[in-house]
């Protein structure tokens, strides 16, 4: 009898990256955006030379610094997490994804702590030229962070530049340029890295805001309004963008997440977007029933917005489990030219690829030339399923699809409001009746946690979408998980959940108490 | 990488592994330096008898601890991009090891920024008791993870696990207690012990160099002695015993691991170079060490300059000595063919060679932090600082 995977290891292994991804993932954005943020103001403050621009850039600075040591502390932990959770991953695909994190490392985690200090600590100690280059490098450096992991993230969605080597039974980076600008690599990128800067944008407006309702710093608050709406409303645009670029990716390279954000079961051609809907719960594929209880639909969107072609065949969750249908995507692979596999069918020749590989270390242990040969060109045939071999169902390939619909939804709507948030409080700033319109600055304040439930709800479209995929079509979570018993895994859960969640209160409650304090009314950082 | 084709593409995929358990050696034995950070922070109540000295310890510690993990964070991600199947099979194995070490850091990034902070929720004092718990579970476990680098673990590697489709785990860790068994052979104890109280020591050597204050200098110099003793007996009684075991040698032609008697004595005997660096690298800790405690005020500030690269050297002689000369440096004691070496836990020879370009990149950033502190560090901390400085922890 052979031992099986404990599924109770792949579930809280999952739960705790994603708690610790989610925890770092609420840090991370603000470090992005307000590093830049706080490195305009210092320049418009070293072109001026008024210290008023010097005592909104120390503000800004000391929340800064408080968000980021938060978000170090929760980094280090996924770092260390592919190794200790997800093990067999890490050999699988090692060869190709530790690189970016060790680059990572050199490359931009030094950079952001050596320049934080001159941040910090140099202010009457260098010149004023020196300490604006050091503010830009770290906000440099912090981009640069988000560079190296998100490259790693999107080869997972899509790993480009490798090929497997059965001898190492790991696939081995062939195009280190494949691996970093790979279009999903791109696009993930810039619009990772504008979520942030509305992240730091939306926090700046909001705050801001609040300085105004309390009637205190007036100037300081109306000086960082202008500056991060400005910025926000920039990166916003690009967003929508980027964003858009990103679904094109996702279509392209995995319709079944796409399929999942659309709550589509039966592909159309000519497909619309559910710009509003309520996808019926319960619904399972292949049950016949109706995909959604209310919809409100654009004609043809989707289809353009998937395929850049209005009448294109947007397959939906069942016509990739049975396949048949012909793909138009722009990623295939030469066998599914004309017909696309079904799921079924993939999991056979995954197993093919995987008995192959078995054949092939026997053939070769054996010194069998001609085994070696015929058992290469099998593996090499099947190898794009390799990962099916695992699935025990059809089913399993179908991520959770309410979830994933919602969340793209709650994103995307709210990517739209900050754009016309930004363009209202700028308006109005612009007419010098921002303070008088109330209403706008307590929605200001309340968009903060708006802000952040938009970007957490899109790292649930991107990964939750592309379940079970760790390595998609290549290796599922459960040939991923390292062999440790699920006990040992839901203690460091708990663990975790107590540690951050400490943390997170005691970074909010510092933080509030210094945005009461304030640039000038006492506190740490006064002038 | 076009330029370059006259660089890495011309070495051979062996001198590529050394050159890259080199850059792994070298970022150890950095970080075992830079753990002045956390031996600092176990003697902030030994050192520091009220808030004001105590405010100057954390302050002097907080100016350099980023350095510490940020090392920390690019050794883990260099080990990963160069030596991927220990990074697979050591972390997922020795579980619960790793984590011991890694709770320890996060609670540790928090803490300078908050201590000080109005509001934060757990109190200045809780603050100072996750650094000192980082400083103690920080140093120990990390000299008892790489002690095992000598001393073996129990773990198997079988990578046709891939194709058992409902077990597909290819390492496995062959004891119940994931990594803490290590803590039950006095070897690895040893080595850690050492790491703590050289940690202590480089800590006390730090406030000594960046410190102007009478009190402190006197009380840092005390625990200098205090604690180079014990250093001292249990770093001498590793080395003895690592030069006594027999040793996990590799056979070059088949690939096979077997024990050999005193294989260690047999690589620094073979590897002279690694023995003067050895040699030197003790003998500049000592110097730097009895420089601070005897050669009078105006040269007790100096030691750590000593001390600090000598202890690079020693560092980095042990880590040489785990992996060259034929010899397994993560061995497997449950199954000796199982035993990792440079050559059969490696990146690809194409990663090897584009990681090696980035690796271009660590004088260039050795060169940047080297000037940024040059150029704020250009005084002392003294108490007059901790009032009139504007961001203190
Ligand atoms: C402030 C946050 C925020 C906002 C307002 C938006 N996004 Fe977003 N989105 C993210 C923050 C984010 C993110 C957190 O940065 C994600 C998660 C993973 C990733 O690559 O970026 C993401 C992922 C993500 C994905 C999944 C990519 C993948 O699976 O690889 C798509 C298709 C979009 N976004 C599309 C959009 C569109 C069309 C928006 C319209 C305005 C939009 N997003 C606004
Ligand atoms: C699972 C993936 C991730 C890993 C392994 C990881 C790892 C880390 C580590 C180890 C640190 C601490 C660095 C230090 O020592 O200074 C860190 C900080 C940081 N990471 Fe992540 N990270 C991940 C996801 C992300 C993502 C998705 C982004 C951005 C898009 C990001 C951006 C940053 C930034 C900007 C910092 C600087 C400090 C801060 O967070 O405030 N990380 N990360
Ligand atoms: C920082 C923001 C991130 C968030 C909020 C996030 C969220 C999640 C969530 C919710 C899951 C669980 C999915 C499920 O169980 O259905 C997950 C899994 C995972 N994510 Fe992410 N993720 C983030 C970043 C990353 C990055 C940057 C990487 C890789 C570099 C990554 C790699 C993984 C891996 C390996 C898993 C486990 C395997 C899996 O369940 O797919 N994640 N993440």
């Amino acid at each position: 009898m052979i031992e099986s995977v404990d599924l109770n290891t792949i579930d809280w292994s999952r739960a705790q990256f994603a708690l610790t991804a989610i925890y770092h993932w609420l840090f991370v954005p603000l470090t992005l955006g307000l590093s830049f943020l706080v490195a305009i103001m210092e320049s418009i403050y070293v072109k001026t030379g008024n210290p008023e621009w010097k005592r909104i850039t120390k503000f800004w600075m000391t929340l800064f610094g408080i968000n980021f040591a938060i978000g170090i502390a929760t980094g280090i932990i996924l770092e260390f997490q592919f190794g200790t959770n997800w093990s067999n991953y890490s050999w699988f695909v090692g060869d190709i994804f530790g690189a970016p994190l060790a680059i990572e490392g050199i490359m931009a985690f030094f950079m952001e702590s050596t320049f934080i200090a001159v941040m910090f600590f140099g202010w009457d100690k260098v010149s004023k030229g020196f300490h604006l280059t050091s503010s830009w490098l770290t906000a440099i450096g912090a981009s640069l962070s988000a560079l190296w992991i998100l490259v790693a993230n999107a080869w997972m969605q899509f790993p480009a530049g490798m090929s497997f080597n059965p001898d190492t039974v790991r696939n081995e980076m062939v195009s280190f340029w494949d691996v970093l600008l790979s279009p999903v690599a791109v696009n993930k990128f810039l619009h990772t890295v504008s979520s942030g800067y509305v992240t730091g944008s939306v926090f700046v407006v909001g705050i801001s805001a609040w300085f105004l309702l309390k009637r205190r710093n007036i100037q300081m608050a109306k000086r960082s309004i202008l500056i991060a709406s400005i910025f926000g409303l920039i990166a916003s645009v690009f967003l929508a963008l980027s964003g858009d670029g990103s679904a094109y990716q996702v279509s392209q390279k995995q319709p079944m997440k796409l399929a999942a954000m659309e709550g589509l079961y039966q592909g159309k051609k000519g497909a619309g977007l559910v710009t509003v809907g309520v996808p019926t719960p319960g619904k399972k594929a292949g049950d016949g029933k109706e995909e959604f209880l209310v919809k409100i639909e654009i004609p043809k969107l989707l289809s353009f917005m998937g395929y850049r072609n209005p009448e294109a065949f947007v397959p939906g969750v069942e016509d990739l489990i049975s396949g048949g249908f012909k793909p138009e995507f722009d990623h295939i692979n030469p066998l599914e030219k004309s017909r696309a596999l079904s799921v079924e069918e993939k999991i056979s020749r995954g197993k093919i690829a995987v008995s192959a590989l078995g054949l092939y270390k026997e053939a070769k242990s054996a010194n069998d030339t001609a085994g070696i040969k015929s058992s290469l060109q099998v593996l090499h045939e099947n190898f794009p399923y390799f990962g099916y071999a695992y699935l025990n169902s059809p089913n399993s390939v179908i991520p959770n699809v309410p979830l994933t619909f919602y969340s793209f939804r709650i994103m995307v709507i709210l990517g739209f409001y900050f754009i016309v948030l930004f363009i209202l409080v700028l308006y109005l700033l612009n007419k010098n009746k921002l303070e008088k319109k109330r209403w706008l600055l307590w929605l200001s304040l309340w968009t903060i946690p708006l802000v952040y439930f938009a970007s957490q709800a899109g790292w649930v479209v991107a990964e939750v979408g592309r379940q079970p995929w760790v390595i998609q079509d290549l290796m599922p979570t459960m040939a991923a998980v390292s062999k440790i018993d699920a006990s040992s895994v839901i203690i460091t859960f708990w663990l975790f959940a107590a540690v951050f969640t400490t943390l997170l209160i005691a970074e909010v409650m510092i933080m509030k108490r210094q945005i009461k304090i304030g640039p000038n009314d006492g506190g740490q950082d006064n002038v | 990488m076009m330029e370059g084709k006259i660089m890495f593409e011309n070495m051979s995929f062996e001198t590529l592994q050394s050159y890259w358990w080199i850059i792994i050696s070298l970022l150890g034995s950095i970080l075992v330096f830079l753990m002045f950070v956390q031996g600092g922070q176990t003697l902030i109540y030994a050192i520091g008898k009220n808030e004001e000295e105590r405010k100057m310890l954390i302050n002097s510690l907080g100016r350099k601890w980023e350095f510490t993990f940020t090392t920390l964070v690019t050794f883990g991600g260099a080990f990963f991009a160069s030596f991927p199947l220990f990074y697979s099979t050591s972390f997922g194995g020795a579980y619960w090891v790793w984590m011991a070490i890694l709770f320890p850091f996060i609670i540790q990034a928090v803490s300078y920024e908050f201590r000080s902070k109005p509001n934060n929720f757990l109190g200045h004092k809780t603050y100072e008791w996750f650094l000192i718990i980082n400083g103690l579970l920080g140093t120990i476990l990390i000299g008892v993870a790489v002690s095992t680098f000598f001393t073996g673990s129990e773990f198997s590697v079988s990578k046709v696990s891939l194709t058992h489709l409902n077990d597909p785990a290819i390492s496995r860790w062959e004891g119940p207690a994931h990594g803490l068994e290590a803590i039950l052979n006095w070897r690895n104890v040893a080595l850690g012990l050492a790491v703590f109280f050289l940690a202590r020591v480089l800590g006390s050597l730090y406030f000594m160099n960046t410190i102007a204050d009478e009190t402190i200098i006197d009380r840092s110099k005390k625990q200098l002695l205090i604690n180079a003793v014990p250093f001292l007996l249990f770093f001498l009684s590793y080395i003895v015993a690592l030069m006594l075991y027999p040793g996990f040698a590799l056979d070059p032609d088949t690939g096979t691991i077997s024990m050999k008697p005193y294989k260690y004595f047999y690589n620094l005997i073979q590897m002279p170079v690694v023995l003067a660096m050895f040699l030197a690298g003790v003998v500049t800790v000592l110097l730097g060490i009895a420089i601070s405690l005897f050669a009078g005020v105006k040269n007790a500030p100096k030691g750590i300059w000593l001390t600090g690269p000598g202890t690079i050297l020693t560092v980095l002689s042990l880590f040489l000595l785990a992996g060259f000369n034929n010899t397994s440096y993560y061995p497997s004691t449950y199954n000796l063919q199982s035993s990792l070496t440079i050559h059969n836990s490696s990146s690809s020879y194409y990663t090897l060679t584009v990681m090696s370009y980035v690796s271009l990149l660590v004088p260039f950033v050795i060169a940047y932090i080297w000037y940024a502190w040059k150029s704020i560090n250009n005084k002392k901390i003294d108490a007059s600082e901790m009032q009139t400085e504007e961001h203190t922890y």
